[in-house]
C-alpha cells in the first residue's frame, strides 16, 4: 500500500465503463501541475484504460493499490 | 390528505412520467386524493433528435417543439417558471418567478442536460453544435456552405446527450458529402476523448471499421483542452494540435448547478439507486433521464423506459403497496450510418448492444419513430 497522500480524491466506484477515466480527466482537467489524484474504480477496464490514457496524456501513474473489490490509482498530473 | 407528486423538467422523462401517472393514477386524481404538477420553465416541449438534421437542411428546428399544454393530460397541473432551490428536509422548492413555494410529497427530478462551452477556452466562440436549437441553426448556415476543406468533430463532454449522435453526424456528412460530389475535397476528423471511438466497447468495434472504409480520420486520446479562433487550431491535453475549418463539437454536458447544491449529486447528476431509481441521500426523492446518473446513456429510450417505471414505483407507493418495479438499463437507439442507411442497438445492464447490419429500412424506421415520437410524450406509444 503506499503511503501517498493525494491532493484529491475521485470515487467513480459503480460507475460503468468509461465514467471512470471519464472522471479522472475532468479532475486533472481542473487541477494543478504537480497535484495527484487518486482514482477509485471497481471496473476492471480501468486497469488497462488508466495507465494507457496517463501515458498517452504524458502524466504519471505514481501507484496502483489493489484492493477486495476496487483498485487505487494515484495520478500525478505533470 | 391529498398526496403531491411534483416532476420538475418537461423533457421527455418528465412529459412520459407525467401523462404515465395521469392514467395510472386516475381513480386518485378524479376524487382528489393526489395532485401532480409538472414544472418547466418552457411552455414548449423539445425533442431534441430532430437537430441532428437541422444542420443538413432536412429538419426545422420548429419540428422538434410542441406546446406542453397539448402534449400533457389534463390532470396534470402544469407549471411554467424555473425551479431556484431544492429543500429535501421541508420537501419544499422555490421558483425564479411570482410562483410561490411547492411543498411536495414525492419530487421527480428529470432536468436534463445543459451544455456548457465555457469550460474550454475558444469553444464558444469558435465551435458548432447541434445539440442545442441556436447551435444547429448557426451549424447549418456553415454546413450548407461548406465544400472543401477540414471538417472537425470533436467529442468534448462526455457522458453526453445521445452518445450515437457524434458518430451519425460523421457517417452522414461523409454520405452527403459524396452525394454531393465534394467528398475528395473534404477532410473529416472525428475525435473522442478514450482509446476507441465510442465509449461502448461494442459499438466502438462495429463503427471503427466503418470510418476506416469511409475514410474518416479518428484521433482517439483526445480532450480538448483549448481552441484558437484565430489559428483555426483545437489542442488536446494530450499534446496533439488539429487544424479545422469547420469545428463541431459535442461540448462539455452538466445538470443543473440546483442538484449540487441540494446534496443529491456532483455535476448536477442525482446519485441514484441505478434499479430503483431512488435518490441516495434524501428521502421521497426520484430522478430519471439524463439527470440519474446510472451510467446507462443519455438517451430519450432510456428517459422513457424509466418513466414507466417511476410511474409505477409512485403509483405502488401512494397506494401503500410495496414498490416491485425496476430499472433493467434497457437502451433502445437507431444509428444512421448515412443519408439513407441506419443501424440499431439495444442492450442492458447485463446484455451488451449488438448492432444490426445497417439498412435502408432501418432508417426509415428511425425516421417514422422520430415522426410518432408524439405519441410517446402523450403516454401512448
Amino acid at each position: 500500500m503506499t503511503d501517498i497522500e493525494p491532493d484529491a480524491t475521485v470515487d467513480a466506484r459503480g460507475a460503468a465503463c468509461p465514467g471512470p477515466l471519464m472522471d479522472l480527466i475532468g479532475k486533472i482537467r481542473s487541477a494543478e501541475s504537480g497535484d495527484v489524484i487518486r482514482l477509485l474504480s471497481d471496473n476492471n477496464q480501468s486497469l488497462t484504460d488508466v495507465p494507457e490514457w496517463v501515458e498517452e496524456a504524458g502524466n504519471e501513474l505514481l501507484a496502483l493499490d489493489e484492493h477486495d473489490d476496487y483498485n487505487a490509482f494515484y495520478v500525478e498530473k505533470v | 390528505m391529498t398526496e403531491h407528486v411534483v416532476i420538475v423538467g418537461g423533457g421527455t422523462g418528465g412529459t412520459v412520467l407525467a401523462n404515465d401517472l395521469a392514467d395510472r393514477l386516475e381513480p386518485e386524481l378524479d376524487a382528489g386524493d393526489v395532485r401532480v404538477t409538472l414544472v418547466n420553465d418552457d411552455p414548449d416541449h423539445v425533442y431534441k433528435p430532430v437537430w441532428l438534421y437541422v444542420p443538413f437542411g432536412q429538419r426545422e428546428p420548429d419540428d422538434g417543439r410542441r406546446s406542453l399544454d397539448d402534449l400533457v393530460d389534463d390532470a396534470i397541473e402544469l407549471k411554467i417558471d424555473r425551479m431556484s432551490d431544492i429543500d429535501t428536509e421541508s420537501q419544499r422548492l422555490q421558483f425564479r418567478g411570482s410562483s410561490p413555494s411547492v411543498d411536495y410529497d414525492y419530487l421527480v427530478l428529470a432536468t436534463g442536460s445543459t451544455l456548457e462551452p465555457d469550460r474550454i477556452p475558444g469553444l464558444a466562440e469558435a465551435g458548432h453544435d447541434y445539440y442545442s436549437e441556436s447551435g444547429a441553426t448557426a451549424l447549418r448556415k456553415e454546413l450548407l456552405e461548406f465544400t472543401e476543406g477540414k471538417l472537425v468533430l470533436s467529442v468534448i463532454g462526455a457522458p453526453h446527450m445521445c452518445p450515437a449522435a457524434p458518430l451519425e453526424f460523421v457517417f452522414m456528412a461523409d454520405d452527403w458529402f459524396r452525394e454531393r460530389g465534394l467528398r475528395e475535397d473534404v477532410d473529416i476528423t472525428y475525435t473522442y476523448p478514450i482509446q476507441r471511438v465510442h465509449g461502448n466497447p461494442h459499438i466502438a468495434e462495429w463503427a471503427q471499421p466503418i470510418m476506416e472504409d469511409r475514410g474518416i480520420n479518428v484521433e482517439t486520446f483526445f480532450n480538448a483542452e483549448s481552441v484558437d479562433p484565430k489559428a483555426e487550431t483545437i489542442t488536446s491535453m494530450e499534446g496533439t494540435d488539429l487544424d479545422y475549418d469547420l469545428l463541431v463539437t459535442i461540448p462539455p454536458h452538466a445538470g443543473i448547478d440546483l442538484i449540487e447544491e441540494a446534496g443529491l449529486g456532483d455535476d448536477g447528476w442525482v446519485e441514484v439507486d441505478k434499479r430503483t431509481l431512488e435518490a441516495e441521500v434524501a428521502e421521497n426523492v426520484y430522478a430519471l433521464g439524463d439527470t440519474a446518473d446510472t451510467g446507462v446513456p443519455n438517451a430519450g429510450s432510456v428517459a422513457h423506459y424509466q418513466a414507466g417505471v417511476v410511474g409505477q414505483r409512485l403509483a405502488s407507493e401512494i397506494r401503500e403497496r410495496p414498490a416491485t418495479a425496476t430499472y433493467d438499463g434497457k437502451t433502445l437507439c437507431f444509428i444512421e450510418t448515412g443519408m439513407d442507411a441506419a443501424s440499431f442497438v439495444e442492450f442492458d445492464y447485463e446484455n451488451p448492444p449488438s448492432p444490426a447490419p445497417p439498412s435502408e429500412k432501418l432508417h426509415w424506421s428511425k425516421l417514422a419513430y422520430n415522426e410518432s415520437y408524439w405519441l410517446t410524450a402523450r403516454g401512448l406509444l
